[in-house]
């Protein structure tokens, strides 16, 4: 339970963190909270040549306000989402999904862009990034790029990240005016990794749902939009039946895993009762209804 | 290659310098470099919180971080809320509510309430219990545990 040796370099600028990836040939890891990669290490899953700590980068850890987006920071920690009140009065549902995010000592420490690029597939912040349309940020030696959180998640921990690349911000688009949002999330303990969880949002135009948008986690490989279920619902005024019809498609999208903890058809069942859930919170909150 | 480094760290007010391996857990400087066992190492992994300690005012895990990584930084431990005779109001809470058996948890327990207590409301004993979900104890079944913290909201005589 002790990590095997590894050279440990700070890097004080992105610079130096991206010059410092390029000289390890793909052998180093970037540390930045460390929440999931240092029990790895501890059990020697993983064994690095090089750790790079950006935890010395000054302009790496921050929440901007633009006129359409909330610009965050990678090095950004889950317990200042949680709380900013930037993020509590234009994605809401940020803030509420963060609090489910594994315990306040693990939120005080752990990152968005190193909970992005690690992409458990059980994990919040990668479904977050999906129901938004968020966009990455990241750069190598090569030069800067940018990727949609569509393209982003490959597989189980496995992202569109080169070796030498470090994910720098991610651009949150705000929610628009008229639209409602709702989570939901089943786990075995609090802060447990979801068993399953479902969020989502209803734009509304002329009282009907003109844009709907729902994204789940625990359910598959990655985190995943129910792209169908989405299309069903445009247009139309949310009723029970309506649900029962999006939660069908939704069920019907994915793959779930079965494990010590849920089998696969029990996953499935739950994610139809979470997407259900929380397009009846996002509905009622379009529509400004008190709870 | 892992060539040992010079760190300088603040240890509950007392400054540190001492040389050490980059892989060397905070949570094993704490206990075998500086002496400090009151900080309890269980799982090594992040999930059972005894080796919760603070790091410039928050609680985190010692066993996810490395000592290298606080370099410059302020570690308070379990050994910085009170002694055994001038207990602070949590722990003389901990005490009058029977809120440990064996102890192993506790001091976790103690640092990860005491940053509770500061960041949250803690207006129900829900809202107690999800803050003290990252902390294992096979004792007690928390009852006595959520009594204690309890009893500190409610003086509004929360640690600083």
């Amino acid at each position: 339970m002790k990590p095997a040796a590894f050279d440990y370099v700070v890097a004080e600028s992105i610079d130096a963190a991206v010059a410092a990836l390029a000289a390890a040939n793909g052998e180093a890891k970037i540390l930045a909270g460390g929440q999931s990669l240092v029990p790895m290490l501890n059990f020697r899953l993983l064994r690095p040549s090089t750790l790079v700590d950006i935890n010395r980068i000054p302009d790496l850890a921050f929440i901007e306000e633009g006129a359409d987006a909330i610009v965050v920071g990678a090095l950004t920690r889950h317990h200042r989402l949680e709380t900013a009140p930037v993020i509590a009065r234009h994605l809401p549902v940020v803030a509420e999904a963060m609090r489910h995010v594994a315990h306040l000592a693990i939120r005080n420490r752990g990152t968005i862009g190193g909970s992005l690029a690690h992409a458990d597939p059980a994990a919040e912040l990668p479904m977050l990034a999906l129901l938004l349309d968020a966009t990455l940020h990241v750069v190598s030696h090569a030069g800067p790029r940018t990727i949609a959180a569509r393209d982003f998640f490959l597989g189980p921990l496995t992202v569109d990240l080169a070796p030498d690349e470090i994910v720098t911000r991610i651009v949150l688009p705000k929610l628009p005016p008229a639209t409602g949002w709702g989570f939901a999330e089943v786990a075995r303990r609090n802060g447990d990794f979801a068993l399953a969880a479902a969020a989502a949002t209803l734009k509304l135009r002329d009282g009907v749902i003109g844009e709907a948008r729902i994204a789940m986690t625990g359910i598959d490989d990655t985190a995943k939009r129910a792209g169908e279920a989405e299309a069903l619902l445009a247009g139309r005024t949310l009723t029970p039946d309506l649900i029962d019809t999006a939660v069908a498609a939704a069920r019907a999208g994915v793959n779930p895993p079965t494990d010590l903890h849920a089998s696969s058809d029990y996953r499935r069942h739950l994610v139809g009762v979470l997407v259900g859930r929380a397009l009846a919170d996002a509905w009622r909150r379009a529509r400004g209804e008190q709870s | 290659m892992s060539t040992a480094r010079a760190i300088k760290v603040t240890v509950n007010g007392v400054m540190y310098e001492r040389t050490v391996e980059p892989r060397l857990l905070l949570s094993d400087f704490l206990r075998h470099i500086l002496g400090l066992t009151g900080t309890h190492v269980g799982c090594e992994h992040g999930v059972c919180g005894a080796c919760t300690v603070l790091l410039d005012g928050d609680s985190v895990r010692s066993c996810l971080l490395f000592a290298v990584q606080v370099d410059g930084l302020r570690v308070e431990t379990v050994e910085s809320l009170g002694t055994i005779d001038r207990m602070n109001p949590l722990q003389e809470a901990f005490h009058e509510h029977h809120a440990l058996q064996c102890g192993f948890c506790t001091p976790g327990m103690l640092i990860t309430a005491t940053d509770l207590l500061r960041k949250y409301p803690l207006a129900s004993d829900e809202e107690i219990r999800e803050g003290l979900s990252g902390n294992l104890c096979r004792c007690t079944g928390y009852e006595h545990i959520v009594r204690a913290v309890r009893a500190v909201v409610g003086t509004k005589d929360a640690p600083p």
